[in-house]
């Protein structure tokens, strides 16, 4: 059924996505770019100027502004990602119904599914580089090399997130499904995933289910990263499920959006 | 006219006098007179942007006129927009139902919108769902009906007041033809029990079909008024042959057949000669050597009446 | 199958403003009776922020100073969330929702092809608004409660203070919708409420912004929470009565150009 290799099929849609970029990107870059920025000066600073700057209860951080960025930054980073692939995918699934449009053509849906996980790449890179380059001049960064990894680290985490919830889109009917991912899972997660304070907080139990969400692992390493207290093996544990879980979530999106276009 | 001040007694419905209406620089509706009397079915024919919606709203007591005068009821609209409008139903030309809603639920919160008791309401949205053929639907999403059952949906609802006067913007625009006539048997039922219909519509055939009388408007003014048969006999002939020619050619054949009819009309697609028997005309025509590819017979429409009074058809 | 109509269901007296309200609720009780995921839902953010914030960062701070008096950070989030989500609630229902039924479904046209007016589908919205925010609250009130993060008596006019600042917010969100021509506007919207919900001495005192505090002391959700710290702290002061009076005056604002824009889009 596939006779378009991978990589060809995935080119071929690249005029489509970067149309639809020129037309769009300028409705989401100001909110994009400012709303992280929020938060940084909110809770980083304003609050954070009333937090004792002790790295012992800061998983190593020295202050609380240094704590609280990484998080933020990986935050951020899971929201681009589910932002492109919940709302749009299902309009071009249901709504205006793109991808049967596309599928008239050679292009099959493993195609689909890779064109859209690139353009998400995409813009999580760019609204990575641009948060990190905001955040630059404020000396947040340990070493160079940590500024750098911290962003790759980003695009891992970001299709960790975007192949999972591609896979979810494909199967939900309704835009309601949304809303209870927003507020019962994409929400919790933000606030409880170790971005705006120690998941040790949060007492044994709860802080071992805070281990177990992708969010935290992405955190956990931007903040290693950033503020230059590396434990390696940890490190590694971090990549390899977020690899793991963005490689299961690849072939269940393949998978469901072959199986509801062909309904 | 009986009784200006109860507005019960009344034996005109509707009436208007020069009346205006005006969007900025857009003068939608230039100066109209108008009566509808009491239990009759009456047409606002024309194209689009004619005028007919700008003028229904006015009618209905949602869109104040620029100028002249209006009457519904024997009542102004401005001044008691509140009472009128309990007393009418109205059918907007694109379906608005409250898609939050399933079915019976837009019938009931719409009857309580009128102040109608909660058990009468009930009673009224079952029997409407009958009268539409729509009970098994009762509690579908308004998004998984069909166009034909939104549009019966929505007469229904405009019917839930037991309104007076019934409103109705385009009815079958956009319906097959199934779902036409089954909207078409509906509204003739209700004429024939005595509502008054005041409708508009692009199509010759529902106009025919529905109306005792009727105006047709034509960039804002009315340009015709009167019976459909009445308006046909005064502005076209009985009969109408169409002959369809070679692409291009219809223009250079039209003056080789124009003494065959009162009158010749060049269509991009076909050639119409208005005669009083269309039949002759069409051998006469291949008596003179003249091949058209297809020819047809028709009865002369208020398609006919349209053109020859605008110069246009209707549907472009 | 009945092919004539017999019954006749009328009446010919036009529902009351007071009716009118109810006619509005009835509607939106209806679609949200089957829609009760999403409202109870809606309860859930503050919490959410209550747990994170007040308590999760509260281990890493010491107690603040509200008005003379040494209090918990918990006990200083916490009125701030229950005037914030009354506040996003109010934002939410009264641009995204009004602003769907508005351009989309054209709930308005239809209703005001019955007896209802423009100012009875505007009190009718915010009414509905009000009835929703304020089952939040009130669940609100009982969490910070069952927390013990309630110090006085006064709390229990925080419920109304909620329904206040909902009020307020409700009828200019609904006022800026009329505004609106395509979703994209709504990202402005989005990025006023952000800076208000996290500046709004929310999350910090406003000491911490020095010389800038005015600006924050005139912002509405400001006003909103000062109003409902000092109502569960107990440590009242004239700011409260600034805030109400605020808070009545932004609302009526609102309620009116609501009124007039609905009648220039709707009635035309």
């Amino acid at each position: 059924m596939r006779e378009l290799p991978l990589l060809e099929g995935t080119v071929r849609q690249l005029d489509y996505w970067w149309t639809l970029y020129l037309r769009t990107w300028r409705g989401g870059v100001v909110s994009s770019f400012l709303t992280p920025l929020f938060y940084v000066v909110a809770i980083g600073v304003l609050l954070g100027g009333f937090i004792e700057g002790d790295p012992a209860q800061l998983n190593g951080a020295s202050s609380y502004l240094l704590f609280v960025v990484p998080g933020l930054v990986a935050s951020q980073t899971m929201n681009t990602a589910i932002g492109e692939v919940t709302y749009p995918v299902m309009g071009l699934i249901k709504w205006h119904r793109g991808y049967y449009a596309m599928l008239a053509t050679p292009l099959a849906p493993i195609h689909l599914v890779a064109g859209t996980l690139m353009f998400t790449l995409f813009r999580v890179a760019s609204t990575t580089a641009v948060f990190l380059l905001v955040l630059a001049p404020f000396g947040l960064f340990a070493t160079w090399w940590g500024a750098v990894l911290t962003f790759l680290v980003q695009l891992l985490l970001g299709m960790a997130f975007a192949t999972v919830i591609f896979a979810f889109s494909a199967r939900v009917r309704t835009d309601e499904a949304y809303g209870v991912l927003f507020r019962l899972v994409v929400f919790p997660l933000f606030l409880f995933s170790g971005a705006f304070f120690p998941i040790d907080n949060l007492g044994p139990v709860l802080s071992w289910a805070a281990r177990l969400t992708p969010l935290w692992h992405g955190v956990d390493l931007s903040r290693m990263l950033m503020v230059n207290v590396i434990d390696w093996r940890l490190a590694l544990v971090h990549v390899a499920v977020l690899t793991v879980l963005m490689a299961a979530g690849w072939f269940l999106s393949v998978r469901a959006l072959t199986e509801r276009l062909a309904q | 006219m009986v009784n200006e001040a109860s507005g019960e007694s009344v034996e005109l419905m509707i009436s208007a006098r020069g009346l205006t209406k005006t969007f900025g620089e857009v003068e939608a509706v230039r100066g109209i007179d108008v009566d509808v009397r009491r239990a009759e079915a009456f047409g606002f024919l024309g194209p689009n942007g004619a005028g007919k919606s700008s003028t229904m709203r006015m009618i209905a007591a949602v869109s104040p006129p620029t100028g002249g005068t209006l009457e519904i009821f024997g009542l102004d609209p401005t001044a008691h927009g509140a009472g009128i409008r309990a007393r009418l139903g109205v059918c907007p030309q694109q379906d608005s139902l409250d898609t939050e809603l399933n079915v019976f639920d837009n019938l009931y919160i719409y009857g309580r919108y009128f102040g109608i008791p909660r058990a009468d309401v009930k009673a009224r949205a079952h029997e409407l769902l009958e009268f539409v053929q729509l009970t098994d639907k009762a509690d579908s999403r308004i998004d998984s009906l069909s166009g034909g059952m939104k549009r019966r949906l929505t007469i229904a609802r405009s019917l839930i007041n037991s309104p007076d006067l019934l409103l109705l913007d385009e009815p079958t625009t956009g319906l097959d033809p199934q779902a036409r006539h089954v909207v078409w048997d509906r509204l003739f039922r209700l004429k024939q029990q005595g509502v008054t219909l005041v409708l508009t519509t692009h199509y010759m055939d529902e106009a025919e079909q529905l109306c005792d009388r009727l105006v047709v408007m034509d960039k804002g003014r009315i340009v015709a008024e009167g019976s459909p048969l009445a308006l046909i006999a005064e502005h076209s002939t009985r009969e109408v042959a169409e002959l369809r020619f070679g692409v291009g050619e219809h223009e250079g054949t039209a003056a080789r057949v124009s003494d065959l009819g009162e009158r010749v009309e060049v269509l991009p697609d076909r050639l119409l000669v208005y005669a009083e028997d269309g039949e002759e005309v069409v051998t006469k025509v291949h008596e003179r050597g003249l091949s058209p590819v297809a020819t047809l017979v028709r009865r002369s429409t208020l398609e006919d009446v349209f053109l020859r009074l605008t110069g246009r058809t209707l549907v472009d | 199958m009945t092919t004539q109509l017999t019954g006749v269901a009328t009446a010919r007296t036009a529902p009351n403003p007071a009716q009118a309200v109810g006619l509005m609720l009835l509607r939106n009780y209806l679609v949200y009776r089957s829609a009760w995921k999403i409202f109870v839902t809606g309860f859930i953010e503050p919490v959410l922020y209550l747990f994170s914030i007040g308590i999760g960062v509260g281990e890493l701070i010491d107690t603040f100073e509200f008005n003379g008096r040494a209090i918990p950070y918990a006990e200083f989030v916490a009125p701030a969330m229950l005037a914030a989500s009354a506040m996003n609630g109010a934002i939410y229902s009264s641009t995204f929702n009004v602003f769907f039924k508005l351009k989309f479904d054209k709930l308005y046209d239809q209703i005001l092809a019955t007896p209802l007016s423009t100012g009875d589908v505007a009190r009718g919205e915010i009414a509905w608004g009000l009835v929703r925010g304020g089952v939040y609250s009130a669940a609100f009130i009982v969490v910070m409660l069952v927390m013990g993060l309630i110090s006085s008596w006064w709390a229990v006019l925080a419920l109304p203070a909620a329904l206040l600042i909902g009020f307020a917010f409700s009828a200019v969100g609904m006022a800026l919708t009329t505004y609106m021509r395509t979703w994209q506007d709504f990202e402005k919207v989005t990025l006023l409420q952000l800076p208000l919900f996290l500046f709004s001495a929310t999350f910090f005192p406003i000491s911490a912004l020095g010389g800038w505090s005015w600006l924050i002391e005139i912002s509405p959700l400001y006003r909103g929470v000062v109003l409902c710290r000092e109502l569960t702290t107990g440590a009242l002061s004239q700011a409260s009565v600034i805030s109400v009076v605020y808070l009545v005056v932004m609302g009526l604002i609102g309620l009116v150009v609501v009124r007039r824009r609905l009648s220039l889009l709707l009635l035309k």
